[in-house]
């Protein structure tokens, strides 16, 4: 096995300057989009190109060969666009003058047949005696956000924050970095493993755990042909951050689909499951679910036990929250002791639910909010807050915004209300749960449906998840309670 | 892959302290209705050997012996459906254990994850229920609690019609002992107890059957 070291990862997520080699002047060509990418996105380090013609593409004076680069450009980073067949001098040219990564998105290795297994054992062979990291090949690139880097083939370019990305398969890195866009919830380091050939999806986890820049793993794998190996790596991971895991094949469709796409064999789906429990990794179902799981590790503190409170402000919402919630097998619909009860009471009309879910039950002035959910997550006896309801207003102030009779009749005064409302109760959600280190999740399907909603926009701005349902909220939760447990019981610090 | 006698099996797993019943093997019918008696009515007589594997398919397990009578014509028989194959054969008496609740586990080698501990819910409706859970081996005793904590129908090992809750942490000295026998042992394959029954809250292996390499 290679070791790979910090100092190589930073070459390829942190490069001082980059070469494109390959640069293709046909805006529909990997070369051409790739040096696109990173010249639009604000990456601030030198940026080298070569191509067969020379020539100049996008501002960029290209080189016909390495040689002929300036030799104090300080080149870290290599994205090899060029074809199969060049690459071993190339890579050689490159180590010459320094170079220590290189990301080859060319094709025809390790998926083409046995010649091209050859190559790839090769070329694997030669980055390894030239000391030079080699990620791919065949795979989409690499984004990191702590340096403006968008080095891939496709879009889109996320915004910044803490979830690290690393994929088998390109599509799912596009997946992640489109959620991230929409949510708001951004991204460290985000890379496809392509053929993963040298460097591995562990590999690059490993890496994020000791990245300042990233908080929590998110990763796609498919078939694990060391899962023994895969086991002991993953672990070491989640000592250290927390750890989200799609996994392709957990169905015998999926396992012959994934077999044709990487490869690799597939086990018993229980023992990977298995495998996840004992390894601390949070293991989703589905795409959506684990976005929304790494970015709740991204974004709330980790509950320290199970009891959960739902704040609402309509009933069926609370029913259907407490029903997720007491189904689910590790979280618990938190009994309301008499002291919170009697506190509330001094905020409410006696018409409350004085149950949970606590049911404001349009009771609520326009401090309410705010002052109740501070009592509810500053007692001992609540470890979680679902909050529903936020938005609500702002969505009526919409409309009359938008309708024939705006600004008249007081309308612009009670829209400016609503909305100021809305974006307060939503920065006071992120400030509690700053205050008391507990997490407080706001779900509205108005994320999605009005996404400019100021209540919806406010929790964004806070840089938290606005959930589109209760349910996704209380999933999400309760992969971050099954984690901090998994910590609790085996000692490892907070 | 060869396979070693119930007897032997059983004899294997108890040294790793997972609970088997009180046993005797005993080569011909008289002896086994005076093991019976030693033991206590009502027995279980089964025929036992290196090369016997599925003895409830073949008839060669009889339940709920009542007496040395009833035991000795069970014997007699057993004996007589040996054949060739079966190499050298004994009886094997054992305790009627009774329990509403039955669970497997084992061991078992897997392609990618090496070896790993398994738990499920057993009895005869297992394989529609299909909860079964696995750790892999080497673990802790935290590990093997939460492989419990896994199996879906935890209402199981409540409180169950009469019987009292499964003991926890005699189940967990099962999956722990399994996997200690896992490291102190390589060459076993495989280990299956099927059934481990819940008499009185406490899980027996009433069935082991280890799978050695050539």
């Amino acid at each position: 096995m290679t070791t790979l070291t910090h100092e190589q990862f930073q070459a390829l997520f942190d490069p001082r300057a980059i070469l494109v080699a390959g640069a293709s002047s046909h805006p529909g060509k990997f070369g051409f989009v790739t040096l696109h990418n990173i010249l639009s996105q604000g990456y601030p380090g030198g940026v080298y190109a070569t191509n067969r013609d020379g020539g100049t593409i996008l501002g960029i004076e290209t080189v016909t060969s390495v040689e002929e680069l300036p030799a104090d450009a300080p080149i870290d980073l290599v994205f090899v666009c060029t074809p199969a067949a060049a690459n071993p001098d190339l890579l050689r040219a490159c180590a010459a003058r320094g170079v220590r990564a290189a990301f080859i998105t060319s094709a025809g290795y390790g998926e083409a047949g046995e010649e091209g297994r050859r190559a790839e054992q090769d070329l694997i062979g030669l980055a390894e005696s030239l000391g030079m990291l080699l990620a791919g090949p065949n795979g989409q690139g690499v984004v990191s956000t702590p340096s403006n880097l968008c080095a891939q083939i496709v879009a889109p370019y996320p915004p910044a924050g803490r979830i690290g990305v690393a994929s088998q398969s390109g599509n799912f890195v596009s997946s992640f970095l489109n959620y991230a866009v929409q949510t708001g919830i951004g991204i460290s380091r985000a890379v496809s493993a392509g053929n993963a050939a040298m460097v591995t999806v562990p590999d690059y986890l490993d890496f994020y755990a000791s990245d300042d820049a990233t908080r929590v793993g998110l990763a796609y794998v498919e078939g694990i042909a060391d899962g023994r190996g895969f086991y002991d790596r993953v672990r070491t991971v989640t000592d250290r951050m927390p750890l989200v895991l799609l996994k392709g094949g957990a169905t015998a469709g999926g396992q012959r689909a994934a077999a044709s796409h990487t490869g690799a064999l597939a086990s018993d789906d229980r023992i990977f499951d298995g495998m996840c429990h004992q390894a601390g990794a949070t293991r989703a179902a589905t795409v959506e679910e684990a976005f929304e799981a790494a970015a709740t590790f991204a974004t709330q503190p980790l509950p320290k036990g199970p009891n959960v409170a739902v704040m609402t402000t309509a009933g069926g919402w609370g029913v259907v929250t407490a029903d997720a919630i007491t189904a689910h097998r590790d979280l618990t619909l938190a009994p309301m002791p008499d002291d919170l009860l009697a506190d509330i009471d001094t905020k409410l009309p006696p018409r409350w639910s004085r149950n949970n879910p606590i049911d404001l039950a349009g009771g609520e002035t326009r401090d309410t909010i705010p002052e109740v959910m501070a009592m509810v997550a500053g007692h001992d006896a609540i470890d979680a807050v679902v909050y529903l309801g936020l938005g609500i207003q702002s969505n009526q102030a919409r409309l009359m915004r938008n309708g024939r009779f705006y600004p008249g009749d007081g309308l612009e005064r009670i829209v400016d209300y609503h909305e100021r409302q809305d974006a307060r109760f939503a920065q006071a959600a992120a400030e509690i749960s700053d205050a008391t280190g507990k997490p407080i999740l706001t779900a509205t399907e108005l994320a999605i449906a009005f996404p400019d909603n100021a209540g919806p926009r406010a929790v964004r701005e806070s840089g938290r998840l606005c959930y589109a349902s209760s349910n996704r909220a209380v999933t999400a939760l309760g992969h971050l309670y099954r984690y901090a447990r998994f910590r609790e019981r085996r000692g490892l610090a907070d | 892959m060869p396979t070693l006698s119930e007897a032997e099996s059983k004899t294997l797993v108890a040294t790793y302290g997972i609970p088997v019943p009180d046993e005797r093997i005993v080569p011909d019918a008289a002896a086994a209705a005076a093991a019976a008696s030693a033991i206590g009515f009502p027995v279980v007589l089964k025929l036992n050997g290196d090369a016997i594997a599925h003895k409830t398919e073949r008839g060669l397990v009889r339940l709920n012996l009542a007496d040395a009578a009833a035991v000795e014509q069970a014997g007699t028989e057993l004996l007589s459906k040996a054949t060739a194959a079966d190499g050298p054969v004994s009886l094997l008496v054992a305790p009627m254990l009774r329990g509403n609740r039955e669970l497997i586990a084992g061991l078992h080698h897997d392609e990618q994850f090496g070896s790993t501990v398994m738990l499920g819910i057993g009895g005869i409706l297992a394989e529609a229920i299909g909860d079964v859970a696995f750790r892999l081996v080497p673990l802790t005793r935290i590990d093997a609690e939460e492989l419990v904590d896994d199996l879906r129908t935890q209402t199981l090992l409540g409180e169950f019609r009469g019987e009292p809750a499964v003991d926890r942490a005699a189940l967990v000295d099962v999956i722990t002992g399994l996997a200690d026998l896992a490291i102190a042992r390589p060459d076993v394959r495989s280990v299956d107890l099927n059934p481990l029954i819940v008499v009185d809250g406490s899980p027996i292996a009433v069935d082991a059957l280890v799978e050695v390499s050539e």
